[in-house]
Parts: C-alpha cells; sequence; structure tokens
C-alpha cells in the first residue's frame, strides 16, 4: 500500500511523515509513506492524506497553484473514493468556504462554514486564541462514533492548534467535539472523508493509534 | 483567576501544558545558573525519548549559543530529536530569517523560536506568520527588571542569552509581537533564571494578561509549587523546567499530579508506551 501526505509547501511537513512511518510500522501496516506533490504520486496512493496549517486561503491557494494539484486529488477522492484524511487546515479545507479577513472558497466536500473561534462569547473566560494545547475529546452526538475510533476510547486528550473553526451543515457529519468556552468541532467525517482539527501526529498514542486506524480503514 | 482554574466549573477542558526544556550546546543539553557555568544533564535523542514516554506536554529545544557565535541550529541533531517526539517540538536558537524557519520546520520542528532576531526586526515575526502560520511562531522573550525598588514594576528585553541590552520595555514588546502574528510567547525571567526561585510571577502576569495568545513562563522553577504559581498566579498557559527535571529531582507526572491536586486541569492519559 501506498500513503501520500500532500505536500504543498505547508507546516509541519516531516513530523506528518514520521509519524505515519511510525504509525505503521508500530501497527505492522505495510504502507510506504510519500511526502510529495505530484499529480501522479496522488494517483497512486491507496491513503491519502492533507495537513496543514496556517491561514485558509493560503492553504487553498498554494494546492490551487501546484500543477494538476487538485484535479488529481478530486479524481483519487471523489471520484474513486479513497481514503482521505484532512488534519487542521487540511480538514478545514473540505469546507464550502472559510471566513477569515475575507471568504475564501474551500473544496466543498463537506457542507459547513470555516470560523474564528470565539471563546469568550457568552461569558469573558479570558481565554487565549489560538486554542493550544492538549483538551479532552468527546462524540459531538452521544453514543454515535466512526469505524476509525475503534478502540479509541472517548475522555482521551489530543494536541490542538488553530483559531478557526469547521461548522459543518449537518450536524451528523461532526464526529467529536471539544469545549473551549464554546463547543469546538474536533473531527468531521463522511463517506471516504474523515478530518481532525487535532493534530494526531502531535497526539502521541491517541495519534498513533487513530492513524493507524486510518491506514487500516476501508469506508 | 487563569484559565485553567476556571477549567473544571466554565465549560473548557483545556489543559495547562509542562514543557521541558532541552537547552543545547556542542550536542548536549545543558542547564546554565543565570546561563553561565553550564552543567551537563545528557543527550538530546534520549531526552526526547524519555520525556515523551513521559508524558511531557510539549518538548522544546533551545541552541542557546546560536545567536551568540554566530552559527544555526545543528539541523542533524533536530531531525534526530524529532524522530522521538510524538508531541509538539519548539526549536530555537539561530533564527534569523524565513529560511531558518522553513529549514527548521522540514527537519521536524513544529513551532519555531524566535528571539533575538524578532528584537532587532520585529517584522520577521509577521513574515514568518503568514508564510507559514501564526502556530509555528514562538517569539521568545528575555526579559530583566530594571525599576528600582519603590518605582513602578519595570522589565526590559535582553538579547544574546541575556548578555544584551536593549532598552525595550518587555510588556509593550510582547504587544507588539501578538499583534504582528506571533502565536505564542516564551517568557523567560533572566532574574530568575536558573535560580530554583520561582517564577518572576508579577512579570508573567503583566504579560499574560497584556496579550491574547499563550504565555509560558520560563525561568526560575525550583519546585513543584513555582509550576503550579506560574499558572494560577502568573496566568500562563504553560510552565516551562529544565533542570528539576534533567537531574530527577522530580518526575513530569510528579509535577502534573501535584498541580492537578491544586485545582490545575492536567492531561494524565495519553502516553507513549
Amino acid at each position: 500500500m501506498k500513503t501520500i501526505i500532500i505536500d504543498y509547501g505547508s507546516g509541519n511537513l516531516r513530523s506528518v511523515h514520521r509519524t505515519f512511518e511510525r504509525a505503521a510500522k508500530d501497527h505492522k501496516i505495510n504502507s510506504q509513506i510519500v511526502t510529495s506533490d505530484k499529480p501522479e504520486d496522488i494517483a497512486a496512493a491507496d491513503h491519502i492524506v492533507l495537513p496543514g496549517v496556517g491561514a485558509f486561503k493560503d492553504c487553498y491557494d498554494g494546492l490551487s497553484a501546484r500543477a494538476g494539484v487538485m484535479d488529481a486529488l478530486y479524481e483519487a477522492v471523489q471520484v474513486q473514493k479513497k481514503p482521505f484524511l484532512g488534519i487542521c487546515v487540511g480538514m478545514q479545507l473540505m469546507a464550502t468556504e472559510g471566513i477569515e479577513y475575507k471568504g475564501s472558497q474551500g473544496l466543498d466536500w463537506i457542507k459547513g462554514q470555516v470560523r474564528i473561534i470565539t471563546p469568550n462569547a457568552e461569558q469573558d473566560l479570558g481565554l487565549k486564541v489560538p486554542h493550544m494545547g492538549w483538551n479532552l475529546l468527546s462524540e459531538n452526538i452521544k453514543g454515535r462514533s466512526h469505524k476509525i475510533l475503534d478502540g479509541i476510547e472517548m475522555g482521551l486528550h489530543a494536541y490542538f492548534v488553530h483559531s478557526y473553526q469547521f461548522h459543518t451543515d449537518d450536524e451528523n457529519e461532526t464526529i467529536l467535539t471539544t469545549q473551549y468556552g464554546e463547543k469546538i468541532t474536533a473531527m468531521v467525517a463522511k463517506d471516504n472523508l474523515v478530518g481532525t482539527q487535532f493534530h494526531p501526529e502531535k497526539s502521541q498514542k491517541l495519534g498513533l493509534d487513530f492513524i493507524a486506524n486510518f491506514l487500516n480503514w476501508k469506508p | 483567576m487563569s484559565q485553567f482554574m476556571q477549567a473544571t466549573q466554565q465549560n473548557n477542558n483545556l489543559k495547562a501544558r509542562i514543557i521541558p526544556c532541552l537547552d543545547v550546546r556542542d550536542g548536549r543539553v545543558v542547564k546554565g545558573v543565570n546561563f553561565v557555568g553550564l552543567k551537563d544533564a545528557g543527550d538530546p535523542v534520549e531526552c526526547a525519548k524519555i520525556y515523551d514516554a513521559a508524558g511531557a506536554d510539549e518538548l522544546c529545544f533551545l541552541d542557546i549559543t546560536a545567536s551568540v557565535e554566530g552559527r544555526g541550529t545543528l539541523l542533524n541533531m533536530v531531525s534526530q530529536t524529532a524522530e522521538q517526539c510524538f508531541m509538539p517540538l519548539t526549536v530555537g536558537g539561530g533564527v534569523r530569517a524565513v529560511e531558518d524557519v522553513r529549514a527548521l520546520l522540514l527537519a521536524g520542528a513544529d513551532k519555531v523560536g524566535i528571539n533575538t532576531s524578532a528584537v532587532k526586526r520585529p517584522e520577521l515575526v509577521g513574515e514568518c506568520a503568514e508564510k507559514f502560520g501564526n502556530q509555528c511562531i514562538v517569539v521568545a522573550i528575555d526579559a530583566k527588571r530594571v525599576s528600582k525598588d519603590g518605582e513602578p514594576l519595570r522589565w526590559e528585553i535582553f538579547t544574546h542569552g541575556g548578555r544584551t541590552e536593549t532598552g525595550i520595555d518587555a510588556v509593550e514588546f510582547a504587544i507588539k509581537v501578538a499583534n504582528l502574528g506571533a502565536g505564542e510567547i516564551l517568557l523567560t525571567s533572566m532574574d530568575r533564571d536558573g535560580t530554583k526561585s520561582g517564577f518572576n510571577l508579577p512579570l508573567t502576569r503583566a504579560i499574560a494578561d497584556a496579550v491574547s495568545i499563550p504565555v509560558i513562563a520560563s525561568g526560575g522553577v525550583g519546585n513543584l509549587d513555582h509550576l503550579v504559581e506560574g499558572i494560577t498566579e502568573g496566568h500562563a498557559s504553560a510552565v516551562l523546567a529544565a533542570s528539576i527535571f534533567h537531574f530527577g529531582d522530580y518526575t513530569v507526572e510528579q509535577a502534573k499530579k501535584y498541580m492537578a491536586s491544586k485545582g490545575i486541569s492536567m492531561r494524565l492519559d495519553g502516553y507513549v508506551n
């Protein structure tokens, strides 16, 4: 098997790559991890990972600017329905649009909007933005989980660092949430798509288990 | 009350963080007393592995001589250290340009600390934040009290490992870099660093309350109550310590349990076995 981590000039790619290698090794999964921005590597992969840190629009533009990447992604993910994991901004890019200084369109694979978090809106708790650190995961809708969470107990912590969050139009497509002055979307899923606001590559044991589940996932 | 004291009551489950810091010189972890008279505390790669298994919330890696001797951070060692880390890794030391940040990220860092160069040219913070995202950019501020007893408290920035005076007000500078796009501030009290007498709490609180981004308190930890105070009285989001962990005075787990017993919301699960 082959897993591609899409390189579009953003963030902690190396860190993502290493954690995928370690998860595959620990769980005895035979998957070659490739970090690349070549359309042919996307086409050849069985699993597709879109990492991302930074601003929504910059990431979307970075992806669009790479020749053939958008088309290859669409073909692999939307037509061939290969398992896809978006991490952080990579997850947010699946939305219909992102609202930052001004709006930017997203991939529109999961209907919804990405907006700034407002942890002090209800009451001024002096909560900092970005939301940075370890926070508890819980089910958005009680009893409604996802195959990719098999063996991962609720009530564990994952590592977050972000200032924006994904509000899915369909509440059923938000699988996990966390609490930070308000409810924050922690994981979304639809068909062959999953996305995490937290960083599995930085979430120690929970992250390694989650990545192994993704590599074994057959949607 | 700090955000972490309110966590249990107030719809917030974010945890306070403990960050062991590896100060590295010539490939070895060291911790100086006031940055002078360095002691050897081991191999950075081994330390990273141990701290990952011990449940550290993040790890910080500082090439403390970089800007003095004018050499770049040893990317190779960062890369080996990053290999052992399944928690966020911040790397600082010798970062002068956007390219230095990129090189560290490519070596495996998750966040990059900028210190002296941010003081010389604050726009660098904005340039790096724009390129890699705010969350990547940690501005390291080394501050020393300059006000005399009886005067209103005032702290100024010092660079080059505390050797160079700048005359820049520390609180104003923190606000400035936060506005430029820093994602976090790593605040070290030069008066306290290496003394084991506790964080400079008035300084920490002055900066934590002045900016909307997280502040990591650093400099002066000698016991577990100091860690507690950094959060409860200093209003920091995270506490950084080196020697108390490197020399085995306390384990990270002991520290976390102690802080939790004092009402601070801490993460006690999820370690790599």
